[in-house]
């Protein structure tokens, strides 16, 4: 081959111009991907969409109203006296994710449950007022949750999420 | 040799005629034409060039004048109040621009019982439509509808020019639609001209007459301006040109800035590269 | 591809893979040790350019598959969507329409290579119709691409190119039909358009590497015109070739990014700012620039039938160009004759552009005519004459020899 005959600089050679040009390369290259990857982000109009209110006053005792925030389901659960009064005798100690009652709802309104409706095992919407404790029950793999959303049996590791969501007045939450 | 150069002086007067007769054409094609020229001139704009940006003050100054005027008959159906407050805009706060957004009301629903109803507007709406549908405008305009305003900034040209054309991409000039807008708002004629018979005198007008759907939309005086800024059709003009381009174009700063640092950096790779080839050709006759 | 292998396995894995697929000594034979005459201009980098664009294009036309919508209600808004709202769409939508243009800058520039050194020759005439049938794929993909944002030059431009086919005598209407999915231009014919779009690319890459494998059985041709006679005539691949066409293309994406960044509408028309509307033809409507010429050819002819005939003539033509060339000598440096014509070509296409752009009335029409009577005369008159009258400048023995002649018999250090 020519390289022999024309007596050329051992071209793998890593000197300095080589390296250099190499290495401004590799961040250009780099560089390029990030707008690849980012425009795989939500974009601005999700993202101006990412909280909702919600009118409660109108929610029974014993009555789950769903909603859908972020393109998810959420319960908000209007429990009634008997329910808060079984959960409070509930020590959380042996639960899998061990979580008091009062730690998941907001001072003033402790009656009123508001979780994210998605099972924590595989995503799946567990269905309200079912399974051994009253809560919910996820049908695809046999979660259960109590009525403070906490998991109680199944496969599930965590309990029901409690999005962020703060009280406007008595009547409007706004989740999100 | 002899037949050589015989070809060659073929061949040169063939490119001579060719080109003659091309000029001859063109200069025939635009001699018919030439009975009305649009009146549109060039404007210095804060967004032109490699670092441009928009004067924030005259984009809430224009969006002034879009609301208290334009809007009435143009929707700007692709714009949300939370543009208003996102880097490279008008630089409202988003308390503001909530404050703003509330003042409109915005359909939605259905409710629970099915019905559809009325709220305050939020940021994350649309700018209101003026009217429900394109017939709805038609019938209200005298059988013109008047377009949607989201993309009048880059949906209009002025340059057609041939001698400015094939340099225009190295000049930037980007700008041909905000330069016919304004134009286009500063050039209504006298009110009582007879020119028209359908539509209003406008010497700046794109068309084959000087003759606009649209009468003229605003006078001096008619938009109060908190900030100082004469309050003329040239001053409302010029704002709301420049409101227009960025509703059009809202990552207009995102992009030159962007496109700043990468051209350094292509450059910068280009020289090393240059030099590695060298290096590595450095010893091949070629 | 051509002659023994000289790559050696270096590793146990390497030698256990090249046992059962001999990949790596395939990419090294194609890219690495293939023999590249060292004569090469910066013309010769068009290739790598123009596969760099084509990746661009797959890359980027993917991720706006992920944003666009291709329904004839929501199209125009959903381009606004990526425009707006989607983390870089700007970019990424900028720099694929754009990156359209540019691809056909450097296929443009390609082609004239191929012409003017006489790359279509024997033996490389097969390598020439894989080019000329990347070529019209890419005009199909660019035209389908162009109607999806659903503008009035996306509708517009879709119906005129479409009414072509109605040329076709007594199956014509049919056809149209057939194309359409209805009785016009409508969301059936958005949604195949967009899944052709989507398709073609990878037909083109698939062409592409014939077009590479034809390339490297037949070797490249060089600017002397010459087939290299002994090693001294060529350099490996890499680096050589390589260090130069990753420069080129890199100087070409300076250029390239100038348009995406500062004059992103320049190549786009205004009117495709405005959406769809079936009802209201725009006052003046054109193709993207990359397809003047031969629109301009369509519009010189007074005749329906004939003026698509002699449009896709134009194409036609360069296929049986190998054919249609009598001279055996490639370069035209070395073709005096043969060079004036070359630039009047140049200058006639780039003409036929221009007139493509203008009005079709007075004087352009004549233009245009008198152009596209050239254009023809090139290929079907010329070109066969010009073999038998022209007397060739002596050719080198070798590409070193034409190389020492370039650089005024010194050995050079450049």
């Amino acid at each position: 081959m020519a390289t022999t005959t024309h007596d050329t600089p051992e071209p793998s050679r890593r000197d300095f111009l080589t390296i250099a040009t190499i290495a401004t390369g590799a961040v250009g290259v780099g560089s390029l991907a990030w707008p690849f990857i980012d425009q795989m982000e939500p974009d601005a109009s999700a993202l101006a969409l990412s909280s909702i209110e919600v009118d409660i006053s109108q929610i029974q005792p014993g009555q789950i109203v769903t909603v859908k925030w972020r393109g998810k389901p959420v319960f908000i659960r209007n429990r009634t006296d008997k329910e808060m009064a079984e959960l409070k005798n509930t020590p959380p100690g042996d639960m899998k994710d061990p979580q008091p009652d009062s730690a998941r709802v907001k001072k003033g309104h402790e009656n009123l449950l508001v979780v994210v409706g998605v099972c924590t095992h595989l995503g799946c919407i567990p269905l309200g007022h079912s399974g051994s404790f009253d809560g919910w029950f996820c049908p695809c793999h046999g979660s259960v949750y109590d009525a403070s959303g906490r998991i109680r049996k199944g496969p599930a590791p965590l309990n029901l999420a409690v999005p962020e969501y703060a009280f406007l007045n008595d009547k409007t939450i706004k989740i999100g | 040799m002899t037949s050589l150069s015989k070809g060659a002086a073929l061949v040169r007067q063939a490119v001579l005629a060719a080109g003659l007769i091309l000029v001859a054409g063109s200069t025939w094609a635009t001699a018919a034409e030439e009975a009305y020229e649009p009146a549109i001139t060039k404007q210095l704009w804060s967004f032109a060039g490699p670092f441009g940006k928009f004067d924030k003050a005259q984009l809430q100054r224009g969006y002034k004048v879009y609301k208290e005027v334009c809007s009435n008959c143009h929707s700007m159906k692709f714009v949300s109040f939370r543009n208003l407050s996102q880097a490279g805009g008008p630089g409202f706060t988003e308390e503001q621009v909530k404050a703003l957004a509330a003042t409109v009301k915005v359909q939605d629903g259905p409710n629970d019982n099915g019905e559809m109803f009325e709220r305050p507007g939020k940021a994350s709406d649309r700018f209101p439509s003026p009217f429900a549908n394109p017939e709805a405008a038609k019938a209200a305009n005298n059988g013109a509808v008047p377009p949607d305003m989201s993309l009048l900034a880059k949906a209009r040209s002025a340059e057609k020019s041939i001698y400015t054309w094939p340099i225009n991409w190295l000049l930037q000039y980007q700008e041909y639609g905000p330069d016919y807008i304004y134009s286009l708002l500063n050039h209504y004629g006298p009110e009582d001209s007879k020119v028209c018979e359908t539509g209003y005198y406008n010497t700046a007008y794109l068309g084959s007459r000087p003759c606009f759907a649209m009468p003229k939309p605003i006078s001096d005086g008619q938009v109060t301006y908190d900030d100082g800024s004469k309050e003329t059709v040239e001053q409302y003009s010029r704002d709301v040109s420049a409101f227009l381009m960025w509703a059009a174009e809202p990552k207009l700063e995102e992009r030159k800035e962007t496109g700043f640092k990468v051209i350094i950096f292509l450059i910068v790779f280009a020289s090393l590269l240059y030099f590695t080839k060298r290096k590595i050709w450095a010893n091949v006759a070629h | 591809m051509s002659g023994h292998s000289t790559y050696v396995p270096g590793t146990a894995f390497e030698r256990w893979l090249e046992k059962r697929l001999p990949i790596i000594s395939l990419v090294h034979d194609s890219f690495v040790s293939f023999p590249t005459p060292k004569n090469l201009n910066y013309f010769w980098t068009f290739g790598a350019i123009l596969s760099a664009m084509l990746g661009w294009q797959i890359l980027t036309g993917m991720v706006l598959a992920m944003h666009y919508a291709a329904n004839d209600a929501v199209a125009f808004a959903s381009v606004e969507h990526i425009m707006r709202d989607v983390n870089y769409g700007w970019l990424l939508r900028y720099g694929h329409a754009n990156g359209a243009s540019f691809f056909f800058i450097a296929v443009y520039i390609h082609i004239f290579r191929g012409l003017y050194f006489g790359s279509y020759k024997e033996p490389r005439e097969v390598l020439w119709i894989l080019g000329m049938i990347i070529f019209l794929l890419m005009m199909a993909t660019g035209f389908m691409g162009y109607v999806l944002p659903w503008g009035q030059m996306s509708f517009w431009g879709a119906t005129v190119i479409t009414n072509l086919f109605s040329a076709i005598p007594l199956v014509g209407s049919s056809i149209v039909t057939w194309l359409w999915g209805g009785f016009s231009v409508g969301d059936p014919t958005l949604n195949r358009f967009f899944s052709l779009h989507y398709l073609l690319p990878f037909m083109i890459a698939g062409v592409v590497i014939l077009h590479v494998w034809a390339l490297h059985v037949v070797g490249q041709n060089n600017p002397a015109g010459i087939e290299p006679k002994s090693t001294e005539d060529t350099v490996p691949f890499t680096p050589y070739a390589t260090s130069k066409d990753v420069f080129a293309t890199v100087v070409f994406f300076v250029i390239f990014a100038w348009f995406i960044f500062y004059v992103p509408n320049y190549t786009g028309d205004p009117d495709n700012y405005i959406e769809a509307n079936p009802l209201a033809t725009p006052a003046h409507i054109e193709p993207e620039w990359y397809f003047l010429p031969f629109y301009a050819i369509l519009r010189s002819i007074p005749d329906k039938l004939g003026g698509v005939l002699c449009m896709f003539g134009a194409i036609a033509v360069l296929f049986v160009l190998p054919w249609l060339d009598t001279s055996k000598v490639r370069s035209a440096t070395y073709r005096p004759l043969y060079r004036q014509f070359f630039w009047i070509l140049v200058i006639v296409s780039v003409g036929l552009g221009w007139l493509g752009a203008q009005p079709p009335e007075g004087g352009y029409v004549i233009a245009s005519r008198l152009f596209t009577a050239y254009y023809f005369i090139h290929f079907l008159v010329i070109l066969p004459l010009l073999g038998l009258i022209e007397t060739p400048k002596p050719l080198p023995t070798s590409i070193s020899e034409a190389v020492l002649a370039k650089n005024g018999h010194q050995p050079a250090h450049t």
